[in-house]
């Protein structure tokens, strides 16, 4: 396995990760609903246009689920991630509508040594998702564990 | 009808059960979250997971899937019975998301919904705000996912 670009040291507060664009097509947004959102503004545009979404839009846990490939994709790839225990709170705060293009940031809000996983640090984060004006559609904060670079605390 | 008169606070609803497979897990996660203990076994059993495990937002996808299909089974049942269903919107978001254990392939989660609190809306009248607890419960009655939902009602 290859060493990580980003180990827990790297996250320090303020620093700004950035996540890939993505685009989102009516066939995905069809494609997610269909197995686990088959709700009617979800599944055709016409049902979309005339719900309070105002047009074929994606399940927020898809939106969710496309954020998290960007993050993968952008940097968690290539950092030391244990894994994430959840997530603080999640606002779906624009509908995300099929042609639109995602992008965004995750920023590093707070990061400590846990005492009970040595060698182990919760990173915070908080996560922006925009649409191609710049909207923001999604924002939240989650916890992700990171592996240190020097458990020892010893800089390598 | 109001959703709080059709489910009054407290009282806790199986929406319903879903079966993770080791395909489904690796389907899904190859298109949303390919980190090597949810796509590759063999990754898995030397990650801090022990074994292949479902992504977290696919247990998520899995309890809206179920809820859905709880949802609309129930507008059926009050159509069928002349009542009118409540009015229920998109949702704003949720909080306090927390995965409390793995989903590994082969386990059957059976997800429910709570009504916490209904608050009108000052901002919109006509309009309420429902506060949800919800979580998945796997096939030895481990708690393996819960967050607080929320969902929009137009009188």
């Amino acid at each position: 396995m290859t060493e990580p670009d980003y180990h827990f040291e790297d996250f320090t507060p303020g620093r700004i990760f950035p996540l890939p664009e993505r685009q989102v097509s009516g066939e995905e947004i069809v494609a997610f609903a269909a197995e686990f959102d088959p709700q009617p503004m979800h599944l055709d545009e016409e049902a979309g246009k005339a719900s309070i979404l105002g047009g074929l839009s994606a399940s927020g846990w898809h939106t969710g689920s496309m954020f998290m490939r960007m993050m993968y994709d952008g940097w968690l790839a290539r950092s030391s991630s244990e894994g994430s225990p959840g997530i603080d709170f999640m606002e779906w705060k624009k509908p995300v509508l099929a042609g639109d293009t995602l992008s965004g940031r995750s920023t590093v809000v707070a990061s400590r040594v846990l005492r009970s996983r040595p060698g182990i640090g919760l990173v915070t984060f908080l996560h922006e998702v925009e649409n191609q004006r710049g909207d923001v559609v999604m924002r939240g904060e989650n916890p992700i564990m990171m592996r240190l670079r020097s458990p020892d605390g010893v800089p390598a | 009808m109001r959703l709080i008169e059709l489910s009054p606070p407290g009282r806790k609803v199986i929406t319903g059960s879903l079966l993770f497979t080791a395909g489904d897990i690796v389907r899904f996660a190859r298109l949303y979250d390919p980190q090597p203990f949810h796509t590759d076994p063999e990754a898995a059993r030397h990650s801090v997971f022990g074994a292949l495990c479902a992504s977290g937002w696919h247990t998520c996808a899995g309890w809206m899937k179920c809820y859905v299909a709880y949802w609309n089974a129930e507008l059926a049942r009050l159509e069928s019975e002349g009542l009118v269903a409540p009015k229920l919107g998109p949702s704003a978001g949720f909080k306090k998301l927390q995965w409390l254990k793995p989903v590994y392939a082969g386990d059957t989660i059976t997800y429910s919904v709570e009504l916490v609190d209904s608050r009108p809306l000052l901002s919109r009248p006509g309009t309420w705000l429902n506060l949800t607890t919800n979580d998945g419960i796997n096939q030895h009655g481990e708690v393996v996912m819960r967050y607080d939902g929320t969902v929009l009602e137009f009188g």
